[in-house]
């Protein structure tokens, strides 16, 4: 039986909520409405006019230049982040090529027309740019293989490349590409060249070396903060105390006072001190009297917070499913299951904080920045300089990761403003301090849930409704669809449940949200996930049995307007591998439990089994995760594992380690030892294992992280008996009752 | 402001700067010595680590007066090795993700194994669990440690993972970005 889903979410317009796919592209689009056009495809391929005869290289488009002693420079047109970005495109266009891997250089692009918008989020950058950098590899194959044949007086058919050479197999004959090149480059460029039959790949799908660990070991990386350019100056800033604090004036005497303070100098949100170096700028900072104007909102706090959200659970929400007739199932049915889960504000922490550097004279504004969306920075730099795209240059540094946090272009305006003031180029950096305090944090909401099961076991009904503060009323608090950002994996449930009623309520507040990796997945696959375990436990089913039996004909899950579906056998797969190589029902330590989840975001499949003890003094002991991933056809394995390792970790830290919590309108965690993250005594053992596939390529930077948190409570409940609803884990939540 | 005299990377550099001016921002700001990184402030994620005689300190919490008594090593210092078994570890096991705290990570390494040549998860959480990786290279690292004191107990010529067939190609490319 395969039996197509269409997730209801009424109320959504065209282009409408997306579930799963992190970014709301809608609202982006609102806010960078020129942009636009170059969002759809991450990456533009244009291709190049011919060259003059006797061109020094072949460049047929932005991304591949082979200059004529056979040299091939291939450009990265998305940020590099720690997810491989520099390692897996670059794969993608030497294989089409032909290039030789080891003798490639890699390149980052800028925010240039040529290259796309560089955008950067989503676990989007495999995804869209597989076809495109095929492509953009391809013409180059094609035109050095038109070339060859001319020279070697043979059919373009009989040869192949690789290597960095024209091969005629039969005769054995080799010409290198810097023979080619200058007839290469005079030959128009394909439009529609012939991709590789992935069977003669030789680069794609091998766990290769990065590309970047090199520079990333011995110092010569340059991230934002390492940024020197000529005559620049340091700035360090004076930010609102308390959300929505607007800057008044400042007495700047005690600064002026620290050697090497140039000038205080106000901006559009704060204050800002320029001075020689990093320190004086923080001291000058330290010393600075600054007034702020109060909002004149109630000052807000978590406890407040969570009192507004526990009555808009009390009140009616937005429809986005209803099928069947939830209440009056869950009235007849033989048991009934109902628990209330709660998520609190995290923070992104990226060990980079917050960071740019901004030169604007003589007409032109020059940004060196570790950007994850440069297009909504342009757009923010068009408005705040006056000056036109072509005048602005927007360059990418390493980033010491992003998350989600450097999609806002904030902090670049901030910089492009405080140059502007400084009359130099100027690098702003925050401290630590300002980095968690300033940042646009995972929604805080909670949720309720109720399951009618029958007596024979089955599931009748799921209610499900949710309160949070959305993120996309925070971008636009006119919006229509609060919800658009925060119901991927709660609206779209793929089990063969008769009654499903998904309901949301949007709650207003100061505090700014934003996408944090994985983003509304990151909580609803918890809550969602956790429950059907409170299920299972009161069907009296095994619950990866459960999960698989709910699975067992084939779904489609589709999604208004959007291209892709969530396929239930997919996600049966991921979870029947885990099942193979766990083994699920293996042996287990004393006092341990296994737990389980699976998940579908952005795209992708992932399923993990998580192995735990209490560890006695109210914390957790995760020994061993195993992961299942299904990302359709791995560009680089390695990667993938990479990538669910760091999820493992991240996603960790937010389960059992700090939360940001809010009082008189502010943060009040300030530091890594009131935000506490994962470190190395508590990392588990982290097993990957890949579904094959020939499906197209999908992303993994955020599918891991969802099923974190639900793995690792349910095997706590499986060792334990105690049910954890609200995150991160308490001291006293594991004390006996 | 007064002049301080360090050793830094077997070199005397002479810079000007205020007496409380933390280590870190002068290799970062006057010695242009980047590869050192600031996350905290506080001491709190081992970022800034450089070895101060050898040791394992924090730059962002030591003076530029408490650091001129000694010879400080930098990330630059032990990679000017090409060959140092812990830089060449962490490549074979594709440790770094975004990298920012590596630099600190390896400086620690670093100093744990010229102590302890076979440290055991235990010895390496120790270690190392002051230092923060937001990626989670966890568990890269203590592969990376491990490999690192194979290679350095090895008898000479027998290396582990010097020689013998391997999946990869010999060389990677170049990562010409990012300067």
């Amino acid at each position: 039986m395969n039996r197509d889903v269409i997730v209801n979410l009424s109320g959504a317009a065209p282009g409408g909520a997306a579930p799963g796919t992190g970014l709301s592209r809608r609202d982006l689009l609102r806010l960078v409405p020129a942009a636009a056009a170059g969002l759809v495809l991450g990456v533009r391929l244009t291709p190049a006019a011919p060259a003059a005869a006797g061109a020094a290289s072949l460049a047929p488009n932005a991304f591949v230049q082979i200059d004529v002693g056979g040299a091939v420079t291939l450009w990265v047109p998305k940020s590099e982040m720690g997810q491989g970005v520099r390692t897996a495109l670059p794969m993608i266009l030497a294989e089409e090529i032909g290039a030789e891997w080891g003798k490639v250089t890699v390149e980052q692009a800028w925010l240039d027309p040529r290259f796309g918008d560089l955008d950067t989020g989503g676990s989007t950058s495999v995804r869209t740019s597989w076809d495109p950098l095929r492509k953009a590899g391809a013409a180059a194959r094609a035109m050095l293989l038109q070339a060859a044949s001319t020279r070697m007086q043979l059919p373009a058919a009989v040869l192949s490349v690789a290597g960095g050479r024209v091969i005629h197999q039969r005769s054995g004959r080799q010409v290198p590409f810097s023979d080619l090149v200058a007839d290469a480059a005079a030959l128009p460029v394909p439009a529609d060249p012939p991709l590789k039959d992935p069977k003669d790949y030789t680069i794609v799908g091998r766990p290769l070396l990065r590309t970047d660990t090199p520079a990333k070991t011995d110092g010569r990386a340059i991230y934002g903060i390492d940024v020197s350019v000529p005559g620049m100056l340091h700035a360090a800033v004076v930010l609102p105390p308390t959300f929505g604090a607007t800057p008044e004036g400042f007495d700047d005497e005690k600064t002026r006072r620290v050697p090497g303070v140039r000038a205080v100098v106000p901006f559009s949100r704060g204050f800002a001190v320029i001075a020689e170096s990093t320190w004086a700028a923080f001291k000058g900072r330290d010393a600075l009297v600054a007034r702020f104007k109060e909002s004149g909102r109630p000052p807000e706090s978590s406890a407040d917070l969570r009192r507004r959200c526990e009555a808009a659970l009390g009140a009616d929400g937005k429809v986005l499913r209803n099928d069947g007739d939830t209440a009056a199932a869950l009235k007849t049915a033989a048991k009934r299951v109902e628990a209330t889960y709660e998520i609190p504000f995290q923070a992104h922490a990226a060990m980079e904080p917050t960071n740019a550097t901004a030169e604007v004279k003589d007409g032109r504004c020059t940004i060196w920045a570790p950007a994850q969306t440069p297009s909504w920075a342009l757009e923010e730099l068009k408005r705040v300089t006056g000056l036109p795209a072509e005048a602005i240059r927007i360059n990418i540094t390493f980033l010491g990761g992003g998350f989600g946090r450097r999609i806002n272009p904030d902090f670049i305006i901030d910089a492009a403003e405080i140059a502007t003031a400084a009359g130099a180029p100027v690098k702003m950096l925050w401290s630590r301090e300002q980095d968690l305090q300033h940042d646009y944090y995972r929604p805080f909401a909670m949720h309720r849930l109720a399951a009618g099961i029958e007596a024979d076991g089955r599931i009748a009904a799921w209610s499900h409704h949710f309160a949070s503060t959305s993120i996309s009323a925070f971008y636009d608090p006119a919006t229509k669809e609060p919800e658009s950002d925060e119901i991927g994996g709660a609206a779209d449930v793929p089990w063969p449940i008769p009654n499903v009623r998904v309901t949301y309520k949007p709650v207003d507040s100061p505090v700014p949200r934003g996408w944090w990796r994985s983003v509304d997945s990151s909580g609803n696959a918890f809550v969602v996930e956790s429950f059907l375990d409170e299920v299972a436990a009161a069907a009296g089913k095994d619950p990866l049995r459960l999960r698989q039996e709910l699975l067992r004909d084939p779904r489609r899950i589709t999604y208004p307007n959007r291209a892709f579906i969530q396929d239930t056998t997919r996600l049966k797969g991921v979870i029947d591998l885990l099942a193979e190589k766990t083994p699920w029902g293996g042996p287990l330590g004393p006092g341990m439990g296994r737990g389980v989840a699976a998940h579908y975001s952005f795209q992708s499949y992932c399923a993990m089994a998580a192995e735990v003890e209490a560890d006695g003094r109210g914390g957790v002991r995760v020994h061993r995760v195993v992961c299942a991933v299904d990302c359709g056809r791995v560009v680089h394995p390695g990667l993938v594992a990479a990538q669910m390792e760091s999820a493992v970790v991240f996603a960790l830290s937010a389960a059992v380690r700090g939360a940001i919590t809010i009082d008189g309108s502010r943060v009040n965690e300030k530091n890594f030892d009131s935000y506490d993250l994962l470190r190395i005594d508590a990392m588990p053992t982290v097993e990957t294992h890949i579904v094959p596939s020939t499906a197209p390529p999908t992303g993994v930077g955020e599918p891991g992280v969802p099923v974190v948190a639900p793995a690792v409570f349910n095997a706590l409940f499986a060792a334990t008996g105690k049910r954890i609803r609200r995150l991160p884990l308490q001291r006293g939540d594991l004390k006996p009752a | 402001m007064p002049r301080y005299t360090l050793t830094v990377n077997g070199q005397k550099r002479a810079v000007d700067v205020a007496a409380d001016t933390p280590l870190l921002w002068v290799l970062r700001d006057t010695l242009g010595l980047t590869g050192t990184k600031y996350g905290c402030g506080q001491s709190l994620c081992g970022a800034c680590t450089v070895h101060l005689d050898g040791e394992p300190i924090r730059s962002c919490v030591t003076t530029v007066a408490d650091a001129a008594s000694g010879g400080i090593t930098t990330i630059e210092g032990l990679a000017a090795d090409p060959n140092h078994p812990i830089r060449k570890a962490w490549i074979a096991e594709d440790v770094p993700q975004c990298g920012y705290c590596q630099p600190g990570m390896i400086m620690a390494a670093a100093a744990l194994l010229a102590k302890n040549t076979k440290p055991k998860d235990g010895d390496i959480d120790a270690a190392l669990s002051g230092h923060i990786c937001r990626c989670g290279t966890y568990q890269r690292i203590r592969r990376a440690v491990h490999r690192a004191a194979r290679s350095l107990t090895a008898p000479f010529g027998r290396r582990p993972g010097a020689a013998g067939p391997t999946a990869r190609p010999p060389a990677s490319p170049t990562d010409g970005g990012g300067r």
